[in-house]
C-alpha cells in the first residue's frame, strides 16, 4: 500500500485502528525487511509484508554464469550458512555429473557445516538476546563465534563468504593447523556454553517474553512449509540430515533436536541443544579425517546432461532445496532456489496476528530471518 | 507408495495426466485439474502429500511451466506436478494457496518474476519489484542497465 489514500482509507474504516511500520531499517528485523502492521490497541490485527530492498536477482544471475562461477553467488544469500549454500549447489551440479566425491572432501564439508551452524546459532543467541534488552550476550556470543571464524580464515580464506566447496569436493586442502585449533576451540566452547544458560536461558525476564508466545501448531508449520528449528520447535522432525542424509551424515551419532511446546522458547531451546549435537558430531570426526584426495579430478568446463537435477541441504535455518534445470549447455537454464527463511516468513502472519505489538520483537528473534535469504 | 503404484492411484482421479520418471516422478498435469489434483493428493489418507517444499515457474520460451516439488511427511513419498502454460500474453493457473498455505508467498513470487497470474489468489500483488518493472526471468527480459549479459 503505497499511496495515501489507500491507508487513509483503511483508517477509516477501522476507526481506532493505527498503522505502524516496522523497518527496513528496525533492528529488530534484522535487515531490510519491512513490515506494514495494523493495531488496536496494542494487539496486532493485521501484518503485511514488504520486502525487494535487497532483491538482487541471484537466480538471473546464475542463469549467465557457469556452473563452477554460479556457486559463488549463492554465499551471499543466506550469508551465515555460507558454507552449506556452496554445499547443496555443489550436491546439485555432482547429481547432475553423476559424481562421487572423495571421503575426505566429504568429511571436511561436513566438519565445516556443522562449525559454521554453531557460528550461526551463536549470532543467533547473541542478537535474540540484544533484541529483548540483554546486551551482554552479544559480547559472549561474538567472542565464541570470532574463534570460529578465525578457523574459516587459516583453512579458506574468507571468514563470511566462504566459497570453499566446489563441484567434485572441497577447494584447497584443509590448513596443518586445522585440526588443532578446532580441538582447541571445542575445548573452550564445551567450557563456555553452559555461560549462554546462565546469561539468559534461565532469566525471568528473557522467559516471560518467550514463553507461551508466538505459538505455532504442527499442522500449520506443515502448512506454512516451515522448516529447521522453527518446525522443530513444533514438534515437526524435519532435519534433512536424518530423512536423506548426504554427505557422510548417516555415518555419525547425533539427535534430531525435538521440542513440542511451539513457542519461541521452544524454538529457543532446539537451536541451544542444536549446538550441542553440531560439537558432538565434529568431536567424532575431527580425528577421523580420512587421507586421500581433497577434490575428485573434474574438466574445467562443466555441462550437465539435459535434465533437472534437485538437492537438498540443512542450513541452520532449515532445508535449502537447489533446483537446477539444465539444457545441455555451459550454463544453467533455470535455478531455483528454495530458501528457508523465505518459507518460514510465511508462517509470522500466523504466529503474530491476535498478539501484542511486544511479542512481534520475541517472535522475530524466535524465527531467525536472513533477509538477504528472502530477496535474494 | 512406489511410483508405479503413485501413477495409478493418480491415474485414476486424474486421467489426462502424463508420467516421466527422473530423480522425483514428475507428472504433467493440464492446468484446469491442478487445483482439483492438488487437494486430491493434499486430502486423501494414502497420499497425504502435507508439504509444498518447492513451487517454482520456468520459461521454456513457447510455454510457461510451474512446478510443484511435494513430499508426504508421514509415507516419505515425493512427486513433482508440473503444469504446462500455454498462453504466453496471458498466462493463468489456479493457486493452491487454499491446500498449502505457503504457496500464498511462493505464487507471489512467481507471479513477481514471471508475471503468471494466480486464480482465487486472495492478495496477488508484486513481491519484490514495481509494478511497472518487466518480468526478469522471462527469457524475452530486456534489462536496459544490463548488468548481466545473456
Amino acid at each position: 500500500m503505497n499511496n495515501k489514500e489507500e491507508i487513509e482509507d483503511l483508517i477509516d474504516s477501522h476507526e481506532e485502528d493505527f498503522i505502524l511500520n516496522v523497518g527496513p531499517q528496525h533492528p529488530s528485523t534484522h535487515g531490510v525487511l519491512h513490515l506494514k502492521i495494523k493495531l488496536h490497541g496494542e494487539t496486532v490485527t493485521d501484518v503485511q509484508l514488504h520486502m525487494g530492498y535487497i532483491h538482487r536477482s541471484i537466480e538471473k544471475m546464475c542463469e549467465a554464469s557457469s556452473y563452477r562461477n554460479f556457486i559463488y553467488l549463492t554465499s551471499r544469500m543466506d550469508y551465515l550458512s555460507a558454507h552449506m549454500n556452496n554445499q547443496a549447489c555443489a550436491m546439485a551440479v555432482e547429481k547432475g555429473m553423476a559424481l562421487e566425491i572423495p571421503p575426505r572432501a566429504k568429511i571436511i564439508r561436513v566438519l565445516m557445516s556443522e562449525l559454521t551452524r554453531i557460528a550461526s546459532h551463536t549470532l543467533w543467541w547473541s542478537s535474540a538476546g540484544l533484541d529483548l534488552g540483554a546486551v551482554t550476550p552479544f559480547f559472549v556470543g561474538f567472542r565464541d563465534r570470532e574463534d570460529i571464524l578465525d578457523i574459516f580464515e587459516e583453512t579458506c580464506g574468507a571468514r563470511l563468504t566462504m566459497n570453499y566447496n566446489v563441484p567434485g569436493g572441497v577447494m584447497y586442502d584443509i590448513h596443518p593447523n586445522f585440526q588443532r585449533r578446532v580441538k582447541e576451540f571445542m575445548k573452550k566452547f564445551n567450557k563456555r556454553h553452559h555461560e549462554y544458560d546462565e546469561l539468559l536461558t534461565g532469566n525471568v525476564i528473557f522467559q516471560g517474553r518467550m514463553k507461551g508466545v508466538g505459538y505455532l501448531s504442527p499442522e500449520d508449520a506443515v502448512s506454512n512449509g516451515c522448516s529447521g528449528p522453527v518446525a522443530r520447535g513444533s514438534g515437526v522432525s524435519c532435519d534433512v540430515r536424518k530423512w536423506l542424509p548426504y554427505d557422510g551424515y548417516e555415518n555419525v551419532q547425533f539427535d534430531e533436536i525435538l521440542e513440542t511446546k511451539g513457542d519461541c522458547f521452544a524454538r529457543y531451546q532446539v537451536r541451544m541443544k542444536e549446538m550441542l549435537q553440531s560439537a558432538k558430531i565434529i568431536e567424532q570426526l575431527i580425528d577421523n579425517i580420512p587421507e586421500g584426495d581433497f577434490q575428485a579430478k573434474t574438466k574445467n568446463v562443466i555441462k550437465l546432461p539435459k535434465g533437472e537435477f534437485y538437492s537438498r541441504v540443512e542450513t541452520a535455518r532449515g532445508e535449502l532445496g537447489v533446483y537446477i534445470i539444465s539444457d545441455g549447455s555451459m550454463n544453467p537454464y533455470r535455478i531455483k532456489f528454495r530458501s528457508p527463511n523465505f518459507c518460514n516468513l510465511s508462517a509470522l502472519k500466523h504466529m503474530t496476528i491476535g498478539g501484542k505489538i511486544g511479542d512481534l520483537v520475541a517472535i522475530m528473534a524466535s524465527l531467525d530471518l536472513i533477509i538477504p535469504d528472502i530477496d535474494r | 507408495m512406489t511410483n508405479e503404484e503413485l501413477k495409478n492411484f493418480i491415474t485414476a482421479h486424474t486421467h489426462e495426466v502424463t508420467f516421466e520418471e527422473s530423480q522425483f516422478l514428475n507428472a504433467f498435469v493440464p492446468s484446469e485439474k491442478i487445483h482439483s489434483l492438488a487437494k486430491y493428493l493434499r486430502e486423501n489418507s494414502f497420499a497425504g502429500f502435507d508439504y509444498l517444499f518447492c513451487l517454482s515457474g520456468v520459461d521454456w520460451k513457447d510455454h510457461f511451466m510451474v512446478v510443484y516439488h511435494l513430499t508426504s511427511r508421514k509415507f516419505r513419498h515425493s512427486i513433482v506436478l508440473k503444469v504446462k502454460i500455454a498462453d504466453r500474453n496471458n498466462p493463468t493457473v489456479d493457486t493452491v494457496c487454499d491446500i498449502w498455505k505457503v504457496a500464498e508467498l511462493m505464487e507471489r513470487e512467481v507471479y513477481d518474476l514471471f508475471g503468471v497470474k494466480f486464480n482465487n489468489h486472495p492478495d496477488l500483488r508484486r513481491l519484490f519489484l514495481d509494478d511497472t518493472w518487466g518480468f526478469p526471468l522471462r527469457k524475452d527480459y530486456k534489462d536496459d542497465i544490463t548488468i548481466v549479459s545473456l
